[in-house]
């Protein structure tokens, strides 16, 4: 051993097959792993596997927060327990209040749906899932929750916090998934207007505070404040549940659609946990009367039967309801299709106030008329 | 494999384990757009100055496991890691010899390179992220290199 090999080790020369070659057999096959991927369902072992490998790094990385949680619980003063414990008291009441008036709503609403055998699509369970304190890529809205296939959870299921809907699971891992928030520029949701019941798109922008609601014609009735509520359409999101509230409505006279800004009502940014519901998706047959012209084969698309028609045009753009996931990108009448045409029917009884969904609704929908007019005789008694 | 230069192998895992948590760990807002691609940062450091002929397969796996626990396309990472470890390598003896900030530019271009295919097949999957920021994480990560390759040579690189 010379005293300059002893200085530096550093080999000059590579062993093994060339670099060249190495990289020509990994770059060919990371390229057929991208392939794979982009056509989802070759890879679901794999990425159930990776996902698994991945989950010592979110649980390491997660750790070090969740027991300082658990720390910051464990010593929190008797003061602060009294203060927190009495302002539950009040909320509690409220609640209660609130409750008394649901009760019998629901009730009658129940009554309602018997008489006309619709689903009840409302969140049947749920789990908590408390949601890791990774950071996963800043450009887009993604969390990573500590709930996988194991607990249940599959790909599409909704996920709500206590104030709104959150956003859904894109992939389940075994012990983890992934799920992807309102806010994602790639994420859509079909959505209503509580006031109004006219139904639109909301869309992320990617930033945590804000979505777009950019399909509403120019003489749509939208003020600021207005609730959005999820319309179930898609049958990703059960129906009825608060989603946002409009923040701006800019009219611009020479655009043919309102740009609406609208804040999530869910803490997308400071939420410790969500929720992942099951809920009742089955779409509602229609009656065999009915059948003939009430749901016609081949509605234009979920969205589309009750928009003015300059909106169905956009509105056919974005898949509803689905993440722009690769294979769904682009319009997808495969995932819209099936429920296309029967959701409409469920639901203006199923979700918001119905009457003036149904009145609202019925002049535009040229081809899907008949259901409109067929699901409001049953919603009628609510008035 | 009698004497090879540069970290040992389990020092190696251990490293690229540390920087996959480092891309992972959450930062304050400010900070996070900031957060330089430290697993590239690594597998430079190991191809340039360690020079293990395994580099490129090691930056194959890494960027496989950046990509899983991003939730990313799988294989972007990969396919931009080993393209940026093959040029490493070929040009090692060159850039060794190169003064800390000469390195820093070089490597600079070797992060853009690799940020750019990022860019590249997120935009042909049909997930492209436009904004400005994620060209951010180049730059930090160009200027994190001389202190990090001192860190990494002083405390890692042993025999």
């Amino acid at each position: 051993m010379s005293p300059i090999q002893d200085q530096d080790h550093r080999p000059l020369l590579l062993a093994g097959p060339s670099l060249g070659l190495r990289l020509v057999v990994l770059g060919a096959m990371a390229i057929a792993l991208m392939v794979a991927d982009q056509r989802q369902q070759y890879l679901t072992v794999v990425r159930a596997w990776l996902s698994v490998a991945a989950y010592p790094f979110h649980w390491a990385v997660d750790a070090p927060f969740s027991a300082l949680r658990y720390a910051s619980d464990a010593l929190a003063t008797r003061s602060t327990l009294q203060e927190e414990n009495e302002r539950l008291a009040v909320e509690n009441r409220e609640l209660k209040l609130t409750l008394m008036r649901f009760d019998a709503l629901e009730q009658e609403n129940h009554r309602l749906r018997e008489a006309r055998a619709g689903s009840a699509r409302v969140a049947a369970r749920s789990i908590v899932a408390e949601i890791l304190k990774v950071d996963l890529d800043p450009n887009r809205q993604r969390v990573i929750v500590n709930k996988g296939t194991r607990d249940g959870v599959f790909v599409g299921q909704a996920a709500l916090d206590a104030s709104g809907v959150f956003g859904q699971v894109t992939r389940a891992g075994p012990v983890s998934a992934e799920v992807i928030l309102i806010s994602d520029p790639e994420h859509a949701i079909p959505v209503q207007i509580n006031r109004t019941g006219a139904r639109t798109i909301a869309v992320g922008l990617g930033q945590t505070g804000q979505l777009l609601l950019p399909y509403l014609p120019r003489n749509a009735d939208i003020a600021e404040g207005d609730l959005v509520v999820s319309s179930g359409l898609g049958g990703v999101f059960p129906p009825g549940y608060p989603v946002a509230r409009v923040a701006e409505v800019h009219r611009d006279p020479s655009e043919p659609l309102l740009s609406v800004g609208a804040i999530p009502l869910a803490q997308l940014d400071r939420d410790p946990e969500v929720m992942l519901i099951w809920f009742d998706n089955r779409i509602v047959e229609p009656d065999a009367g009915a059948a003939p012209e009430g749901a016609p084969p081949a509605a234009p698309d979920a969205g589309g039967g009750t928009l003015a028609p300059a909106e169905s045009r956009a509105a056919a753009e974005p898949a509803p309801a689905t993440p722009t996931t690769p294979a769904a990108a682009g319009p997808s009448p495969a995932a819209a299709g099936p429920d296309g045409p029967d959701t409409p029917q469920a639901d203006p009884a199923a979700a918001g106030p119905p009457g003036p969904d149904a009145t609202q609704a019925a002049p535009p929908a040229g081809p899907q008329r008949p259901d409109v007019t067929q699901a409001a005789p049953p919603a009628g008694p609510v008035q | 494999m009698a004497r090879r230069g540069g970290a040992s192998a389990p020092l190696i895992a251990l490293l690229l384990a540390a920087s996959l948590a480092a891309t992972v760990v959450p930062l304050p807002d400010l900070l996070e757009p900031l957060r330089p691609n430290f697993v590239a940062l690594t597998i430079l450091w190991v191809c340039l100055l360690s020079a293990r002929a395994t580099g490129l397969l090691l930056a194959w796996m890494s960027g496989l496991m950046l990509d899983a626990l991003h939730g990313l396309l799988l294989g972007q990472n990969a396919l931009a890691l080993v393209l940026i470890a093959y040029i490493a390598l070929k040009m090692r003896l060159r850039i060794r010899a190169f003064p800390v900030l000469h390195q820093s530019m070089v490597v600079l271009g070797l992060l853009l390179l690799n940020e750019f295919v990022l860019f590249w097949i997120d935009g042909l999957s049909g997930h492209p992220v436009t904004a400005w920021t994620r060209w951010v994480p180049v730059l930090t990560g160009a200027a994190t290199w001389p202190f990090l390759s001192a860190f990494l040579t002083r405390y890692a690189a042993r025999t």
